[in-house]
């Protein structure tokens, strides 16, 4: 028991957040590799309505049996081995852009990806609406991940930012509320970047685009979309390392623990 | 004692990465699970088809909007010695035909089909690959042709016969007749302007707007009305559905 009568612990982690944690991380890395898959499709992005071989792309993996590359605007990287020319785990050279390691299946089946990554997008969109909901209802969101007035100052944001540069301050963060950053990211990932690829992702669809045309209309062109889609998938791959990162830096096993169990958190008395 | 379990944790997170993909690959390969993942694209046709306007239109565009160029895919020339000779002499002997269950059956030259009535359209050709498109498309709707045989109330699908051959099978497709009495579901002969080229379909190919570009298919010869779609091919309503898992219903 604290001893300071300011001081109080309740469960770090709600069952709810738990729940949708392990789903939403299943579901995102499912969806991420079954993407890549569709990706190998057509690994060129536009900007705009249409796009196709012969229209400008702002971002294209290039293949051949020698070497592959990534072009970027007018960056040309070099990438074999990597992207677009790379082994198989046979020994064979494969020229599709992401390398069948990063993608479901593992073997480029442009209708097997499309399945799987359907399926768990129909799991990812349920599962998010509802524990927006059930966050929203049991406060969680305004309790734990609302930024106060005095949290968005410059001074407390560059003292957050101090703080993941110590590892004696990240190790103790796993017993206190949230800083500033991390609930800046938090909130950013679940109501902006999430929401976004269900957006993209429903504007890609050519029957929605005919029921909601505000999709495309919105999102700059079916391209765009397409081109946002990656842009994000790639936003959350960041985040997902730096997460980890943290997650290793600040006691791994106590952290793990508490996204299964629940944990403890202490309080200040505001 | 932490480095240990730090490293037991990365070394089993490699070793549960590796097991993952394999057990990917597994999974895709098990029927069941194939028609588990297949249960969400019925979901996504259910949804689709209940959530808007089911006569709803595509999105059409002005000639300012057109693709520079307009990709062609999969056959971009059937080949064969007939498909040559007709196309030698414009297409004069070439006859679309309607079969199946129609109470008047009959067949139509290209220049009947351009003396009907026409739709001119401006639409986005978005293709399962994933990119997409704009062009614009002129010809007759289907719907008057169903009109024209007319099309027996036991009809439930229409099915598309191609002169072209992929991998040695006939190209063929299908839709329900929902899409085939829609306004923008016509069977054009011309693209931006002129005479459908041979890499697009020429002399005529199914515009379907609100589904994938698989399902436009070319260099048509024949609409079948079927009550099911069990015995055209191998059962699944297309060459892409009978030859890969995709789905009959593409309008995601």
């Amino acid at each position: 028991m604290p001893k300071d009568a300011n001081i109080s612990t309740r469960t770090r982690h709600g069952v709810t957040t738990r729940l949708w944690h392990w789903a939403n991380a299943l579901c995102l890395m499912v969806l991420l590799m079954s993407g890549l898959t569709i990706f190998n499709a057509h690994p060129r992005l536009y900007w705009g309505e249409y796009g196709a071989n012969d229209d400008y792309a702002w971002m294209a993996v290039g293949s051949s049996e020698r070497m592959g590359y990534l072009r970027l605007g007018d960056l040309r990287i070099e990438t074999t081995g990597f992207l677009g020319n790379w082994q198989d785990h046979q020994g064979r050279t494969q020229t599709w852009a992401f390398p069948g390691w990063a993608t479901i299946p593992s073997t480029y089946s442009l209708a097997d990806g499309r399945r799987w990554h359907f399926f768990f997008a129909w799991i990812f969109s349920v599962g998010l609406t509802l524990f927006m909901i059930r966050s929203l209802w049991n406060r969680h969101i305004q309790r734990d991940l609302h930024l106060r007035r005095k949290e968005w100052r410059p001074s407390h944001i560059w003292n957050a930012f101090r703080h993941h540069l110590n590892l004696r301050t990240i190790r103790r963060s796993s017993e206190e509320e949230y800083n500033s950053l991390q609930k800046l990211s938090y909130i950013g990932v679940i109501f902006i970047l999430l929401p976004l690829m269900i957006f993209t992702g429903l504007a890609m669809s050519s029957a929605m685009d005919a029921n909601w045309p505000f999709l495309t209309g919105i999102l700059g062109g079916r391209q765009s979309a397409r081109s946002i889609h990656f842009i994000i998938a790639f936003l959350l791959v960041l985040f997902f390392l730096v997460h980890i990162v943290m997650v290793v830096l600040s006691g791994p096993v106590r952290q793990i623990k508490a996204m299964i169990f629940g944990g403890e958190r202490t309080e200040r008395a505001a | 004692m932490t480095i240990i379990t730090r490293r037991k944790l990365i070394g089993s997170a490699a070793v549960g990465a590796g097991s993952l993909l394999s057990g990917c690959d597994a999974l895709n390969r098990n029927p069941a699970f194939q028609n588990i993942l297949a249960s969400a694209e019925s979901a996504n046709f259910a949804v689709q088809r209940t959530l808007g306007d089911r006569m709803q239109l595509a999105r059409e565009y002005s000639l300012a909007d057109l693709s520079p160029k307009f990709r062609s895919n999969g056959t971009r020339d059937p080949g064969t010695v007939n498909y040559a000779a007709s196309a030698a002499q414009g297409f004069a002997n070439w006859r679309l035909r309607l079969t199946g269950l129609f109470s008047k059956p009959q067949q139509f030259s290209l220049s009947a089909l351009q003396s009907l009535p026409q739709r001119t359209q401006i639409t986005r050709h978005d293709c399962v690959e994933g990119w997409s498109a704009i062009g614009q498309w002129t010809g007759v709707p289907l719907k008057v042709l169903l009109d024209l045989g007319q099309l027996k109330k036991s009809a439930r699908f229409l099915v598309f016969h191609c002169a072209d051959r992929l991998g040695g099978r006939p190209y063929y497709e299908s839709i329900d007749l929902l899409d085939g009495f829609h306004p923008q579901t016509i069977l054009a002969h011309r693209l931006n302007g002129e005479s459908l080229p041979v890499e697009n379909g020429a002399p005529l190919r199914l515009r379907v707007e609100r589904q994938l570009g698989y399902k436009q298919a070319k260099y048509l010869t024949e609409v079948e009305a079927v009550a099911s779609l069990a015995a055209i091919g191998e059962g699944k309503g297309g060459y892409w559905q009978d030859v890969a898992n995709y789905e009959w219903y593409a309008g995601i």
